[in-house]
């Protein structure tokens, strides 16, 4: 199978700062990828580089066989892009702005007019054609940004932060067309900084610190090395008071992480040292468990964040 | 070539839509210059009341004791001192007392009686060295020359000196020599704060950056935005002629045809400067202070109120890369003198030349600016 994305050692620098530090990555067809990392941590600008906008100062990239760097107005028309902002004319109708990016596209009458039906269908906003954009909700205005993102029908489509700022069910929603679409063939790759997201994708890679830290399926990351340092064990701890706890678990030796998981303890322990966990608190359950995607995440920044200083 | 300028089309039926959607800017954008055209237009007229006066009369005739009386009998004058030499007068202009100084020559009376033309001396004080109280000096100076042209107007030809470094009038109205100007002043204004501001409203909210992601061509987009307020901006100067020429019954003695045709790359000028400022302005705010920015050599540096003959050696070289001064020439010269094509040719061809080249210039900055 031919990647659909690659990036090849990118490098981006603006000045003095490194914004994306060798980057190197390959996405399938079909496949849905989530990019996760805090802000400033490089997503947005890797996006603009594969699309095009940004020349790389180093390394290199594809979109479906064709080099960033050279073919950057062939790329256009093969890709989606939804920016991190709105991309909608507020004072337009749902109907105008579909009409305009279909025109901008170079789509005209009869094609112009069923692809809107087909993306109005797909989105569910036949009922608000004629609303203007200003008077959306969120999740209405994203799922329109969606549609007009993917109006010429691109294979690849990368959405940066696409449900920042929307309630969850409007969130939920727009990650079922999401996969709808992917279903179809479509390529995604979205960015992130929500865990339950990035658990949502097929393969997920995490950017901290311009940095590609870790990339794999969601097993693949738990199982990681990396994660999982030698003679150590991740543990789950049902307590009553998770946050008492908390302090004097951090104090004690042997206790490399620990953070609170709604109302129990997860925390990274050397192996050893779990018999003297049962006699600290003999009241709490303590069982080995899997690490989620968010302890190895915070794992492994733990582990950049020594290594850096 | 049709690859330049891919996109246009919808980029510019979109920018009609919003520009009928939001009727409030629309009716501003295009009710302020009239405003200031009523304004800037009626206030040269009015500007000139009771203004304090020396004379100095050396005739000392019946004649000249009459044109004296003449004088400060009307509005425009206030007699608020008269004096026996001219280092007096002079003196008394110098200490501010008065703004206008009028000399009345020793043979003033023996010329009328000989029919020969008689010669009265105005000084208009332009002393005053802030900008806006040298505007007020050439109004008034233009003003002056008019009302004295009609006090005097019964007694024949009365040629009147004004002292040329302050102001020059080829008319006999003051209308005729400022409102010409003025257009070009207003439409300037007006056409770059739109198309820029519009522009940068997109860069604000985030559009710009999803339409560089389109196949939509740096030209383009601006082709597609130059056009709407191109047609806003002709309309504007349509309607503005029309009042110059029915309100402040301005005569054109050129072809309004070839006026309206040799605005256009006027218009293609300041539309491209609009987009120049678009790609340097970050904000709204910003938009608005560049192109304001534009206004104040295009009021004082372009002929539009000091003569260009009169400026100092560098202003000359600066006033000829200002746009506004060739179209006021055109302007001017079909309006005032019936200039034609043949007379004003080269005006139109640098104008059109600095329009390719201001947009080339916008072209340019946003594909770099888009690269990072
Ligand atoms: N045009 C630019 N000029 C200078 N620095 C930039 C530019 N764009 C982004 N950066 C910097 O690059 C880093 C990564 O930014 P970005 O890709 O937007 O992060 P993210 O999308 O992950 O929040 C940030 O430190 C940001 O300040
Ligand atoms: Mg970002």
């Amino acid at each position: 199978m031919t990647p659909v994305i690659t990036a090849d050692h990118l490098t981006i620098r603006f000045g003095e700062v490194t914004a994306v530090n060798d980057v190197s990555f390959a996405i399938g067809k079909g496949e849905l990828f989530g990019f996760l990392g805090p802000n400033g941590s490089g997503k947005t600008t890797i996006i603009k580089a594969l699309c095009g906008l940004l020349a790389p100062s180093e390394g290199t990239g594809t979109i479906l066989g064709m080099d960033i760097r050279r073919d950057a107005a062939e790329i256009k028309r093969h890709v989606g892009y939804m920016s991190q902002k709105f991309g909608l004319y507020e004072d337009l109708s749902v109907s105008e702005n579909m009409g305009f990016y279909a025109g901008v596209y170079g789509m005209t009458g009869a094609q112009a007019k069923q692809r809107k039906e087909e993306i109005l269908a797909l989105t569910g906003l036949e009922p608000y054609l004629h609303r203007r954009v200003s008077v959306l909700s969120g999740g209405w205005k994203q799922r329109l940004a969606l549609g007009c993102a993917i109006i010429h029908s691109p294979e690849v489509v990368f959405l940066d932060e696409p449900t920042a700022g929307i309630d969850p069910v409007a969130r939920r929603s727009l990650w079922d067309l999401f996969f709808q679409l992917s279903g179809q063939g479509v390529t995604f790759f979205v960015t992130t900084h929500y865990m339950d997201e990035a658990e949502r994708c097929g393969r997920v890679g995490y950017i901290y610190l311009s940095k590609l830290a870790a990339l794999g399926t969601i097993e693949e990351l738990q199982r990681l090395p990396e994660a999982n340092p030698a003679g150590t064990s991740r543990v789950q701890i049902e307590t009553a008071d998770a946050s008492m706890m908390l302090g004097s678990l951090r104090e004690m030796e042997g206790v490399r992480e620990a953070t609170i998981f709604g109302r129990s303890i997860h925390a990274l322990v050397e192996t050893s040292e779990i018999e003297r966990l049962h006699a600290r608190f003999p009241q709490s359950t303590i069982e080995t468990i899997e690490p989620s995607l968010e302890d190895v995440f915070v794992t492994l920044t733990y582990q950049i964040m020594k290594a850096s200083r | 070539m049709k690859a330049q300028f891919y996109g246009f089309l919808p980029v510019c039926r979109k920018e009609f839509t919003h520009i009928v959607r939001d009727p409030g800017t629309l009716f501003f954008a295009l009710l302020l210059p009239l405003v200031q055209l009523f304004l800037f237009g009626y206030a040269v007229d009015t500007n000139v009341r009771q203004l304090p006066t020396v004379v100095l009369d050396e005739s000392h005739t019946q004649e000249s004791r009459q044109l004296v009386e003449r004088l400060a009998a009307s509005d425009v004058f206030r007699l608020a001192m008269t004096v026996q030499s001219n280092e007096e007068l002079y003196g008394a202009m110098r200490a501010g007392k008065a703004r206008v100084g009028i000399k009345v020559p020793y043979d003033y009376a023996r010329r009328l009686q000989d029919g020969t033309t008689a010669t009265v001396l105005v000084l208009v004080d332009g002393s005053e060295s802030s900008t806006a109280g040298q505007a007020v000096n050439a109004s008034t100076g233009v003003a002056l020359k008019e009302s004295l042209g009609r006090l005097l107007g019964g007694g024949g030809v009365m040629p009147i000196e004004v002292r040329p470094s302050v102001l020059y009038n080829p008319s006999t109205r003051s209308a005729n020599f400022f409102v010409p100007g003025l257009i070009a002043v207003l439409l300037q204004t007006m056409t770059i704060l739109l198309i820029a501001l519009s522009l940068v409203r997109e860069r604000e909210r985030g559009t710009l950056e999803q339409l560089t992601m389109t196949p939509v061509a740096p030209l383009g987009l601006m082709v597609g935005k130059m056009i709407p307020y191109g047609v806003l901006a002709f309309s504007e100067l349509c309607v503005i002629l029309t009042i110059m020429r029915y309100v402040f019954q301005v005569p054109i003695h050129g072809s309004v045809i070839v006026l309206l045709v040799m605005s256009l790359p006027f218009l293609l000028t300041v539309l491209g400067l609009g987009l120049v400022i678009s790609t340097k302005a970050m904000t709204q705010a910003e938009a608005f202070q560049l192109s304001m920015g534009t206004v104040l050599p295009s009021v004082f540096l372009s002929g539009y109120i000091f003569l260009i003959d009169t400026m100092p050696a560098f202003f000359k070289v600066v006033s000829r890369i200002i746009p506004a001064t060739y179209y006021i020439e055109i302007l001017r010269g079909i309006i005032l003198r019936g200039a034609g094509l043949k007379d004003l040719w080269v005006d139109g061809v640098v104008l059109t030349l600095m329009g390719c080249t201001t947009i080339m210039l916008a072209a340019w900055q946003f594909v770099r600016q888009k690269r990072g």
